[in-house]
């Protein structure tokens, strides 16, 4: 019986698998592995994808598979935020001509990997997509005039309205597509379609795609090996779809994988653990800030409506807490401007120090009572002004652990202050709803990623005017005509005016401060964990290793993580 | 018999279309705007574009007509066999998607619940009739089925893929593979399927074992059974009569099986991370995807009432009284 068994498992499996490739077939491609993707020469990354990947549009920058963009459609500039430096990558050079006039010239002999060229054309032809609604860029042609084509090779740009930290933002954030294979395209198709088989210009080409993973092949003829000396060292990358953290997490102590962008939590005690382990940070936090968690009011609601009641509920919060139990110190506390530490020379330290917040309950108490906020029945938690009750929620979506929990201790600071808050967990589909619409209490969100201006990050608070939904800014609906008049002037200042951006901003502090229409918590890491078992010489701030965000996250890649790939070292073969 | 089989088809359409009418609003009952989703993760800062998107969006999804239309071009989509767009893996289309999933979900589920409906009923009639086994042997699946599967499930996964290291977990296939017709490649294939596989093989066994057994020994205890031998027949003829009569039942619980056969799936996709259509269910009920919900529904309701109708055959085929019943005027 039990050999007969084994034959119809056999059997049956046998059939099975031919089921399979059957459906699958064709897409294999040309391995030179003959059938696999030999171990020394791939990449395997995860972290970034979650769910099957299915357009290769670099237009759609949210959901593009990963690596479309850096991989294959590359930008003008790249921005290293940790040096806060642009590098020429496909521009040669770019400068602003005089105050409204912005001209940038192309390298020679770039090429798509169709074997046409890149010239200017391409570069007004991206920049005039813009003029479409529905492209995330379409803010630019606010201020920009005009896109012309000076020669082979140059463009410029006349602006109406110099806004020199966006545009700074632009050229190195916006991946250049191919004009004469994008010209034809509608609206729909560029800001929806899925372009498959991307034409691009990067490192790496298109090779296959499945349900659970999106395959690179090296570009053999990359235009930066010649002229930027790099050269990528995978020979295939391979981005894994993910399930679970815990999936990703075994599957990178097994070696399967060689960076994760997970979120690990407990990667602490592992980095010590002899399990060939590396983060960019030897030490807690381990990995870089990557964005600013904020706690978000909802300033038209009482009794949020109050600057003392949210300075109160600020200094309520035990971050501290947070960032030793919730995340096992994988984060830092944030500065009370919410400016990432990449942006420290622009924090006003002594305005800081006088008009910053920390926690401590008795404050929060005394706050609380100065303004008037008294707890007339007895139960502990204080009332509104009018004798009403306050219940507040704030709101997280449900799944996300590390915020729910941080929710709970986030709520538990407040009762300890007097505070009635109790955490809520909506599926995440409501919550965006709700933050959005401004039917919130309170709620986190942490969008704003390291960036090249601290520009993003004012905006992002003081954004005007408020809309009947709100998209991308200013949840908390906070109406400042002053700041936001400030923020503008920001946007207008040159980039190199370090000065005149630092006495703007401290003056932006200065109302955020005293105004808190946001409360930032603490700083998401730029989640990263590498293994050492078969590429080395990943991002470190110590010793030779290159000092490069190590992430393939989207929109990372051209701000520095595409030398990453070059810097990598096949680990010594034991 | 046409009789018969018009008066069953009647009652499949019926049931057919009272099932894709709540598989149509169910999700529609879901909290949360998946239009406004998609245009929030596109991140759109002027009114306009969000407007413009949006516009786009509901005119694709077809949210900018009255409901009711919605709901007619809904069975028009059906027939035509287009489900529409999927919202989570915009821009794929939901059949594309669906049927991606469907060889690996059939090429477990299908595999599993016949070789162990098939295993489970031999080895239950030959436990009635072995006291050994039938002691010894079968309460280790009393157990086995008495356990909450998921939890067997993630129990094996750990024993028998990380500890021992037998099986890979997680995926179809390796990530460093290429698909193709390669010995390498089909390895791969089935030792990543075998865990999945054999955990829900033990589990369906144990439940037809314990099944069959139950069945056979009543059967044994029929008068017709004590008649039999009284006349002098043989004790193996005895109980292949007894086993006929007890195998009914257990065709009807199989047709069951079938029907339900990607409802089943879930739990042992996502603890083997098999990314089948019980995976797909679970990532479009997080991303209220209506139109992957709906299109996989559909092929939900296809499989029961498709299974219900080929169990219907079959016991007119296995069961001389369907047969007689049939017959007769009623």
């Amino acid at each position: 019986m039990r050999n007969r068994w084994r034959y119809l498992v056999l059997l049956l499996s046998v059939g099975l698998a031919a089921a399979c490739t059957g459906v699958d077939g064709g897409e294999g491609g040309d391995g030179e592995g003959g059938g696999s993707y030999p171990r020394a020469q791939t990449l395997f990354t995860s972290g970034t994808q979650w769910g099957a990947p299915v357009n290769w549009n670099p237009i759609m920058n949210w959901t593009y598979a990963t690596g479309t963009v850096g991989l294959v459609y590359e930008t003008l500039f790249l921005h290293d935020p940790l040096t806060g430096e642009f590098e020429p990558w496909l521009a040669e050079s770019g400068d602003w001509t005089n105050d409204n006039t912005y001209e940038v010239t192309l390298r020679e002999e770039l090429t798509w990997t169709d074997g046409e060229p890149i010239t200017a054309e391409d570069v007004v032809f991206t920049v005039n997509l813009g003029e479409m609604k529905s492209v995330p860029y379409n803010e630019l042609w606010k201020f920009l005039d005009s896109a012309e084509a000076v020669d082979e090779r140059t463009a410029r740009f006349t602006f109406s309205e110099p806004r020199y930290q966006q545009w700074a933002n632009w050229v190195y954030f916006s991946p250049i597509v191919p004009k004469h294979l994008w010209e034809d395209r509608s609206e729909k198709d560029v800001t929806a379609g899925a372009n498959e088989n991307p034409v691009g210009s990067g490192p790496y080409k298109y090779e296959a795609h499945d349900q659970d993973r999106q395959v690179w092949v090296k570009n053999d003829d990359w235009w930066g090996k010649e002229a930027l000396g790099l050269d990528v060292k995978p020979r295939y990358v391979v981005d894994l779809v993910n399930s679970s953290n815990e999936a990703a997490l075994s599957q990178l102590l097994a070696g399967e994988i060689d960076l994760s962008n997970n979120f690990l939590p407990g990667i602490a005690d592992l980095v010590k653990g002899g399990y060939k382990l590396h983060t960019y940070f030897s030490q807690a936090p381990y990995m870089l800030a990557a964005n600013t968690t904020w706690m978000v009011p909802n300033t038209t609601r009482a009794p949020l409506n109050d600057p003392a009641f949210r300075r109160a509920l600020a200094n309520s919060v035990d971050v501290g807490k947070i960032v030793n139990s919730v995340y096992g110190q994988i984060v830092s506390p944030a500065d009370p401007t919410g400016l990432l530490p990449i942006w420290d020379e622009y924090i006003d330290k002594a305005q800081v120090d006088r008009l910053g917040y920390s926690f401590d309950t008795n404050r929060a108490k005394s706050l609380l009572a100065q303004a008037g906020y008294r707890d007339t029945n007895g139960d502990g938690l204080v009332e509104n002004k009018d004798g009403s009750p306050i219940e507040l929620t704030l709101a997280t979506p449900s799944g996300w652990t590390d915020w729910n929990e941080s929710a709970r201790v986030i709520a538990e600071g407040a009762k300890a202050a007097g505070i009635n808050l109790t955490s809520e967990t909506p599926a995440d589909t409501v919550v965006q709803d709700i933050r959005e619409s401004g039917d919130f209490d309170l709620i986190l969100d942490n969008q704003r990623q390291m960036d090249n201006t601290p520009w993003r990050y004012l905006e992002y608070v003081f954004g005007l005017p408020i809309r009947e939904s709100q998209t991308t800014v200013n949840y908390g609906r906070y109406e400042n005509q002053q700041a936001w008049d400030l923020v503008n002037q920001l946007d207008a200042t040159k980039i190199d005016d370090r000065a005149g951006m630092k006495a703007v901003i401290s003056r932006l502090h200065r109302i955020q401060l005293t105004e808190l229409p946001m409360i930032p918590l603490w700083y998401n890491g730029l989640w990263s964990q590498a293994s050492n078992s078969v590429w080395t010489n990943w991002p470190a701030d110590s010793g030779d290793a290159p000092r490069l965000v190590p992430t393939m996250w989207r929109g990372y890649l051209q701000r520095g993580a595409i030398k990453m790939l070059a810097e990598l070292r096949p680990a010594e073969q034991q | 018999m046409a009789r018969y089989f018009g008066r069953k088809l009647l009652i499949y359409a019926l049931t057919f279309f009272v099932a894709v009418t709540i598989n149509w609003l169910i999700p529609r009952f879901m909290p949360g705007d998946p239009v406004r989703a998609m245009v929030a993760r596109a991140g759109l800062q002027t009114p306009e574009g969000v407007a413009a998107m949006r516009e786009y969006y509901s005119s694709l999804f077809g949210f900018d007509v009255p409901v009711w239309q919605q709901y007619l071009n809904f069975w028009g989509g059906i027939l035509r066999g287009d489900l529409g767009v999927s919202l989570l893996a915009f821009p794929e289309p939901v059949t594309s998607l669906i049927l991606g999933a469907v060889p690996l979900t059939l090429g477990l589920l299908i595999p599993a619940i016949l070789l162990s409906w098939w295993a489970g009923n031999k080895f239950g009639a030959y436990a009635a009739r072995k006291k050994v086994l039938d002691n010894a042997v079968l309460p280790v699946w009393y157990v086995l089925t008495a356990t909450p599967y998921m939890w067997l499930a993630i129990l094996m996964a750990w024993a028998l893929g990380k500890v021992a290291g037998l099986f890979p977990v997680g995926r179809p296939y390796s990530a460093s593979l290429v698909p193709e017709w390669s010995w390498l490649f089909i390895t791969d294939l089935v030792s990543h399927w075998f865990l999945p596989f054999l955990s829900l093989f033990l589990v369906a066994f144990g439940g037809w074992a314990i099944g069959m057994r139950n069945m056979v020994i009543y059967e044994l205890e029929a008068d017709y059974a004590h008649y039999l031998s009284s006349l002098g027949a043989p004790p193996k003829l005895v109980r292949r009569y007894a086993f006929r009569n007890a195998l009914l039942p257990q065709i009807t619980g199989l047709a069951l099986q079938l029907g339900v056969i990607v409802g089943g799936a879930v739990v042992t996709e996502i603890v083997f991370d098999y990314r089948g259509l019980g995976y797909l269910v679970l990532e479009a009920i997080k991303a209220t995807d209506f139109f992957l919900l709906q299109g996989i529904f559909l092929f939900i309701v296809i499989g029961v009432l498709l299974a219900n109708f080929v169990i219907d055959i079959v016991y007119v085929l296995v069961d001389p009284r369907t047969r007689a019943g049939m017959g007769g005027d009623r």
